[in-house]
């Protein structure tokens, strides 16, 4: 396997990021992307927030696997979200594997991969990383903050965290914190990546092994949480494989199990097994209500943000009583706040594929949020 | 309606109206709508709306926190419309409630003379398809806010396109507006 670095864009945030945890890292890299021009104001910044696994590459082409960016139908020419009007910036997350300091980083005081050395890092620390960046561009303030799935709860978290910072948030298929089923869902896929020998405590790249088959059942087991039973039973049912009968044998006899094989193995060529450690605990610590007294109202008192809150009818792992959670709270909290579960067959991975409805509704937000300026 | 107004409308379809107020009398408004497509579109035209069910979803929102709530054609839909109106007053100092008259004379002569539920150009869906599930007469409307305790700050009756003087609505007018305020 090739794993010479690509060359993404890289920024090291100067001096020391203080992190929830207690810990700290001295002047971490930050690898971003950005589409269109910041303009004389500096009034059309747009920050896209990725979701687990994904990266900065939005909306231009992923450097390992050649594949067009991952919300080009949100994000381009055209879209709601445009190179046209806003200068659009996305950032590898704190704890990411495509250029950001993370556990594949190499700790300068050792030379070695920073593996679990690597600090357990919040939401909170991925914004922080971000309005780092923001300040070395020179973007005090934020047209909007954009995101689905852990890119909602980075946008919720940027209202909290930097509520002068941002005009509007747009958060999609997201929570405001974790529950028991998600974080039973990442624990398994840990415990899949710890469980691979190949893993060696963390140490595996040091070591010269990589844990892909720890890794692909990890990505096995999430992929299905993205998807919904009418979206799987429609594009696979009981079909079987390039056969015409059952095998006896445990290959890869029907095509959902092929599916999902592929899913495991392509992943493990573009991410890194510790990131998604690291990332998944992130999102399993993430409760914005608790960092706010218990009351997720709290967290968007300090806020001036217009918010736009869309769900998906079948997306189970983030499913609309999540999104009405957070609604409830901007309502009670007195904020602009719009809201509306979108229909779509996809489950979670909905925001991410085509949805008119979805579009219509990004753009008429973001379009009267520039009509105030 | 004063300019710059903070504004509730509850049920607020599309967001016609809303749009409308924004758009010719500067208000800061806010919609809450059941309807997921309606939402859709009103969101889209850069409104604040957000979907909910309105017999449940306004206690939700703040008290005082805007100065008129409107509940538009849409009373008769609620589950309890007594508590809606105690709702709108608790979170907008005054209240406009806009609503079909179901003392209006074709009505009561649909039933007289037919004996069937009445379907007006005003009430057009028939009694097992419609939403309208406590229509009431102007009459209906008074009592209801004289028994809650409500001001009647004003009202206007409509036939058609043409005014119809309070004396005479409860029979003639097929819409019926008023504007309350707390007891």
């Amino acid at each position: 396997m090739n794993l010479a670095p690509p060359p993404h864009r890289v920024l090291r945030l100067p001096g020391v990021l203080s992190l929830d945890s207690g810990g700290s890292l001295a002047a971490p890299a930050v690898a971003f992307e950005t589409l269109g021009e910041l303009n004389a104001r500096r009034s059309n910044a747009v920050l896209i927030a990725h979701a687990l696994t994904g990266d900065q590459y939005v909306a231009s082409p992923h450097p390992l696997t050649g594949k067009p960016g991952w919300w080009t139908r949100m994000v381009g020419k055209g879209r709601p979200i445009t190179p046209e009007r806003h200068f659009i910036i996305c950032a590898n997350v704190l704890g990411g594997c495509m250029g950001s300091e993370g556990p594949a980083s190499i700790d300068p005081e050792t030379g070695r991969p920073r593996a679990l050395g690597f600090p357990v890092i919040t939401i909170a620390d991925m914004v922080r990383a971000q309005a780092g960046l923001l300040d070395m561009l020179g973007i005090e303030r934020l047209l909007a903050v954009v995101g689905g799935s852990m890119g909602g709860m980075q946008a919720l978290q940027w209202a909290a965290s930097y509520p002068d910072r941002v005009r509007s948030v747009v958060a999609i298929a997201t929570a405001a914190s974790h529950g028991a089923q998600h974080i039973a869902f990442h624990e398994v896929g840990r415990q899949a990546i710890m469980a691979d020998p190949d893993w060696r405590r963390g140490n595996y790249l040091a070591e010269g092994t990589r844990p892909a088959r720890g890794l692909a059942v990890a990505r096995m087991a999430a992929h299905i949480t993205y998807l919904s039973e009418a979206g799987l039973t429609e594009k696979f049912g009981r079909r079987l494989q390039e056969r015409d009968q059952l095998g006896f044998g445990f290959d890869a006899d029907f095509q959902v199990e092929s599916y999902l094989r592929h899913q495991g193995i392509s992943f493990v060529s573009r991410f890194d097994a510790n990131s998604y450690l690291f990332i998944t605990r992130a999102m399993d610590y993430f409760d914005l209500a608790a960092a706010h007294g218990g009351r997720l109202s709290q967290a968007f008192m300090a806020t001036r943000a217009r918010f736009c809150i869309l769900s998906f009818d079948s997306d189970w792992l983030y499913p609309t009583a999540e999104s009405r959670r957070i609604v409830q709270a901007l309502v009670a909290a007195g904020r602009h706040t719009s809201f509306v579960e979108l229909q779509s067959p996809h489950g979670h991975d909905s925001f991410l594929l085509d949805c008119p409805a979805m579009n219509r509704v990004v753009d008429g937000f973001l379009r009267a949020v520039e009509a105030e300026l | 309606m004063p300019e710059g107004a903070r504004v509730l409308d509850v049920g607020c379809s599309d967001g016609t109206l809303l749009a409308w107020l924004r758009d010719h009398r500067g208000v800061d408004g806010r919609g809450i709508e059941i309807d997921a497509e309606r939402v859709a579109r009103a969101v889209a035209r850069g409104l604040s709306v957000v979907q909910g069910d309105a017999d449940r979803d306004l206690a939700e929102f703040p008290s005082d926190s805007v100065d008129v709530a409107i509940l538009s054609e849409t009373l008769q839909a609620m589950h309890r419309p007594a508590r809606v109106l105690r709702e709108l007053l608790r979170i907008g100092a005054r209240a406009v409630v806009a609503f079909p008259n179901f003392g209006h004379w074709r009505v009561r002569l649909a039933l007289l003379a037919r004996g069937r539920m009445p379907a007006t150009p005003s009430l057009p869906a028939s009694w097992h398809e419609t939403e309208n599930i406590h229509l009431c007469t102007v009459a209906d409307f008074r009592a209801l806010a004289r028994e809650e305790g409500l001001r009647i700050l004003g009202e206007a009756h409509l036939a058609g396109w043409r005014r119809v003087p309070p004396a005479q609505a409860n029979w003639r007018a097929d819409h019926a507006l008023f504007v309350l305020g707390r007891p």
